[in-house]
């Protein structure tokens, strides 16, 4: 074969196919900020799991009720000391429990509702986005409508009905957020499908969904990513915001925004009840926001010195 | 394969395809109007033009890329026009095609072990192991590194994603291999070695080729023979050396005295033929020639109607023109004056 | 007395991946109303190089002279610049869309950079000029045009514009970058035949920056050609051509294709890397007449046959030249 014997030289680079993910990935890691609030992520996500633990150390279990020990004579809570290390609550219940406890909750809700979320959105913006025609013209009206749709009235009006849980509450998180996502997705593909790179796969032959899920969709993941991770701090806030409301967990579970909730009556008497589960939730978001910040700017194409 | 018949059949064939794309104003233009060809195994057939002329269009459609708003597509005896897209499938192994923009035609995001092995994949050939070997051999007849299997296209020179184009384009073995401007976008010392590899696989494949650019002098070095188009029409058709040593039309004329030659004695000693205006507008093309609004030649018969695609004077049957005052051999162009004033655009020269 | 002499321009950029080296120790020098072309294929510095001279390039480190009718460019500051191009400087780039602004009236725009130099002139005046000057870059029915939006012209008009502009001023030289690169084949004859047009009537000098050696052919007096920063070969048209010296000029030269059928002869392998460029000569790696010498000494660029106007860098004997078929 003469045309073999025309070897190129290889490229200057000896590095071994670096995948743009791991790239971001090298980037996120020389982030100073990024990385102290994946530290703290880590610390919560670990608090959240050895919750027992807490439980077993402090001796009280997250809803017991302390009235005697827990509560003043008069019945008000009692501040932080050597028994309650964060102090106790309107039910005479360890609030530093009740945190870690807690934790679980916001952590397993961001992460549950954001999954699915970004899962349906993703499928259904590339749908809208790639295939067009009236798959679009109906997923972009319906993008609209959901994104249109009063959230709290339709979550409230909804809870009424069915009563508060927690898989309700992740449903229906997830069903209002895939709008955004699949509107950022299809707005991604648009512009991708027109690139050369899929009329050479449609020449080879690949059907669509091939070309959506093998071409397209490696394509999109960069901006995906980045949005997932601030997705979820905005999920935690807003189901710690339904619990608020009293729509999400039933009582006695432990959880944030519930913990606010309670803690209406007491702010001027027991400091303590309001303000460290407003700053678990506070550290938690500002956490995630700051990693996701980190994410977005090693994902940041301008930085991508590839071409 | 095909039946046995005393005359070979063209591998390709091209009758009267039109493509119109319509605008956001409500105008249709008209890419490629009513074009007929043939492509007959083994050759390579160039198409060349400039901005609006087609041909790139007229790939597409060939490639069944594109859906023609008329005429039809053969190939090996099969009618490509109207089949569905599962129907088409097992014929896309047969015809492949090689993109302009390396840095356009490859998934940034997915490695070139991947890209080149996509063919296989998509038509369920060979897995795992096996699919790649073959990967890896056809970049080395394509001559990339095969250990470069798990690199991303943005570690590679432009003529090597190129090369990456090339081997996908052969993964299946095609026939007919259509190049859409393959070098345009390479340096000068690249593109010959794309060219000499291009020339080798034809030879090495039996591949057929049509070959399309605007850069004449490529054109020229690869083809058997030429087609020449002007805003959606041939113009002329010729086997190459007569087109260069016989050139009828007008506009061919004036295209390769446009092209500047690397050599200093020609450059001063021809007449350079400069045409009047611009390409005109593809949604209102001019009426009868299309070319008479910049021709030096032009006269009223040009307005008045189109002319057929047909030889002119004692040329051979091969070489047909579509020009009702087509050049003498010898005949000097650059001190003609047309016969119509009356025309939009035309700057005083 | 040269126009503009540049001695020894060295320009690098700092770069996440490492110190990109784009010029290299560039020297050459225009006259009056000559055309100079710079060859080179992408990477060879020939673009980074002229937009450094005038100016425009930020964020690099820039060293050396180019002494413009008595000022250094390099040197110069931010207004003496500013003076300097659009007045005695012209510019012309690859592509006009991104030159233009697309919301202004080109008449506008064009009276606007003359009225910028020229603080006397009235408008009607400066426009009459702009007018003129449409009509000597061939664009019909300058008058009315004159009003027109950029995008209301074709590629090839927009860069008669974009000629027209440049020329508004009468400057003495004329940078004109791959001016027609982007363009069809025949819009590009119109192109250069107007600008040759225009250095006929006006005595303009032309550095014209093109990869493509036909141009060249149709329009220089003298030649360089460079790459990987720095000059291969410099010469008067017809010895580039017919009397080169160069392993790389004679490599582009070859790798033309001509007539059909006959096999090219590439250069093989690719440009280097700009950041980590090996010791020696820059071709060292592509060439055919390698030897040891050039893999650890950089030649420089010496006299041809004892030619002034004629220099090569290379170890190879400057005494013969390769007379080209």
């Amino acid at each position: 074969m003469t045309a073999a014997l025309e070897v190129i030289e290889a490229p200057a680079k000896a590095i071994e196919g670096r995948s743009p993910v791991l790239l971001a990935m090298r980037r996120l890691r020389r982030d100073k900020v990024a990385m102290g609030s994946l530290v703290v992520i880590v610390l919560i996500v670990l608090m959240a799991i050895f919750a027992p633990v807490v439980a077993a150390i402090t001796g009280h279990p997250p809803n017991e009720q302390y009235r005697q020990i827990g509560l003043t004579p008069d019945g008000l809570p009692r501040g932080p000391n050597g028994t309650f290390w964060f102090g106790t609550d309107d039910l005479g219940r360890d609030v530093l429990v009740r945190i870690a406890y807690g934790a679980r909750i916001s952590l397993l809700v961001g992460v549950a509702a954001t999954a699915i979320t970004v899962v349906i959105g993703v499928v259904l913006g590339l749908a809208a986005g790639f295939l067009g025609g009236i798959v679009d013209t109906i997923l972009a009206r319906l993008i609209d409508v959901v994104l249109s749709v009063p959230f709290l009235l339709v979550a409230i009006a909804l809870v009424s009905i069915t009563g508060p849980s927690l898989s309700i509450t992740v449903l229906v998180i997830g069903f209002f957020s895939w709008a955004s996502v699949a509107r950022i997705v299809r707005g991604q593909v648009l512009s991708l499908r027109e690139r050369e790179f899929v009329e050479a796969a449609r020449s080879l032959g690949a059907g669509d969904t091939r070309i959506m899920f093998v071409d397209v969709l490696p394509n999109v993941l960069a901006p995906v990513i980045v949005y997932t991770t601030l997705l979820i701090p905005v999920v935690i806030v807003t189901q710690a915001t339904l619990s608020f409301l009293g729509l999400g967990l039933p009582p006695p579970t432990a959880d944030w925004g519930g913990m606010i909730s309670e803690s209406q009556n007491y702010y001027t008497t027991a400091w303590w009840f309001i303000l460290f589960p407003g700053i678990a939730l506070l550290i938690t978001t500002l956490a995630f926001n700051l990693f996701g910040d980190g994410v977005r700017d090693a994902f940041d194409p301008r930085a991508d010195r590839l071409r | 394969m095909t039946e046995a018949s005393t005359e070979p059949q063209p591998l390709l064939r091209v009758q009267d395809v039109r493509k119109e794309f319509p605008t956001h104003r409500g105008e249709v233009v008209r890419a490629v109007d009513g074009v007929s060809l043939e492509v007959r195994k083994g050759e390579t057939l160039g198409l060349v033009g400039e901005t609006g002329c087609g041909k790139s269009t007229l790939a597409r459609c060939i490639a069944h890329l594109y859906d023609v708003t008329s005429g039809s597509v053969w190939f090996d005896g099969n009618e490509l026009t109207g089949l569905s897209r599962r129907a088409m499938r097992p014929l896309r192994r047969e015809i492949q095609m090689i993109f302009q923009d390396p840095y356009g035609s490859l998934n940034p995001r997915r490695r070139v072990g991947s890209i080149i092995g996509d063919p296989f994949a998509i038509h369920g050939i060979s897995k795992g192991a096996e699919r790649k070997k073959r990967v890896q051999e056809l970049m080395e007849l394509v001559g990339l590194n095969p250990e470069h299997y798990n690199r991303f296209p943005s570690d590679f020179s432009g003529g090597q994603r190129q090369r990456i184009g090339v081997a996908r384009a052969l993964a299946l073995r095609p026939k007919l291999v259509i190049c859409d401007e393959p070098v345009s976008a390479l340096d000068v010392s690249i593109q010959a070695q794309i060219i000499n590899l291009l020339a080798d696989l034809q030879k090495d494949f039996d591949l057929t080729y049509v070959f399309i650019s605007h850069d004449l002098s490529v054109v020229r070095h690869v083809s058997d023979r030429i087609a020449v188009m002007y805003l959606g029409k041939l113009i002329e058709v010729s086997p190459t050396d007569q087109l260069f040593e016989q050139t009828r039309h007008p506009y061919t004329r004036a295209l390769l005295s446009a092209l500047p030659v690397a050599d200093p004695d020609t450059a001063d000693s021809r007449e350079q033929i400069i045409l009047a205006g611009d390409i005109p507008s593809a949604t209102n093309p001019p009426q009868g020639c299309r070319f008479h609004t910049r021709c030096p030649k032009a006269r009223a018969d040009c307005v008045a109607s189109e002319p057929p695609l047909e030889p002119v004077f004692d040329d051979d049957p091969a070489h047909r023109t579509a020009c009702f005052f087509p050049l003498t051999i010898g005949e000097d162009l650059s001190t003609a004056v047309p016969e119509l004033v009356d025309l939009p655009d035309r700057e005083a020269s | 007395m040269a126009l503009l002499e540049v001695r020894d321009l060295r320009v690098s950029f700092d770069t996440p991946d490492g110190i990109v080296r784009a010029v290299r120790g560039l020297s050459f020098s225009i006259e009056p109303g000559q055309t100079l072309a710079v060859v080179g294929e992408s990477g060879s510095g020939k673009s980074v190089a002229t937009q450094t001279i005038t100016g425009l390039t930020r964020g690099a480190e820039v060293s050396g002279t180019a002494v413009f009718d008595g000022t250094d460019l390099i040197t110069a500051d931010a207004p003496t610049l500013r003076r300097l191009r659009g007045a005695e400087i012209g510019m012309i780039f690859q592509d006009p869309l991104s030159s233009l602004h697309p919301l202004y009236r080109i008449g506008w725009q064009i009276v606007e950079m003359i009225q910028a130099h020229d603080r006397e002139i009235s408008k009607r005046d400066a426009r009459r000029r702009a007018a003129d000057l449409l009509t000597l870059v061939g664009i019909p029915r300058a008058s009315e045009r004159i009003d027109d939006y950029p995008h209301q012209f074709s590629g090839g008009m927009r860069q008669r514009v974009m000629i027209a502009m440049a020329m508004a001023l009468d400057p003495a030289l004329l940078i004109a970058d791959e001016p027609t690169t982007a363009l069809d084949v025949t819009v590009q004859a119109q192109v250069l035949s107007v600008m040759r047009k225009l250095q006929q009537e006006f005595g303009t000098a032309i550095i014209l920056i093109t990869h493509d050696l036909g141009v060249v052919a149709e329009m220089s007096d003298e030649v360089i050609v460079m790459y990987a920063g720095a000059v291969m070969e410099r010469a008067p048209r017809r010895d580039i051509f017919y009397r080169n010296h160069h392993p790389y000029t004679q490599g582009l030269l070859a790798s033309l294709p001509t007539q059909k059928g006959k096999r090219l002869t590439p250069i093989p392998g690719s440009p280097p890397s700009l950041i980590s460029l090996p010791p020696g000569c820059p071709f060292a790696a592509r060439c055919p007449h390698v030897f040891d010498r050039c893999r650890v000494e950089t030649p420089p660029l010496a006299d041809v046959q004892g030619d002034p106007r004629h220099q090569s860098a290379c170890w190879l004997d400057h005494d013969v030249v390769e007379a080209v078929a």
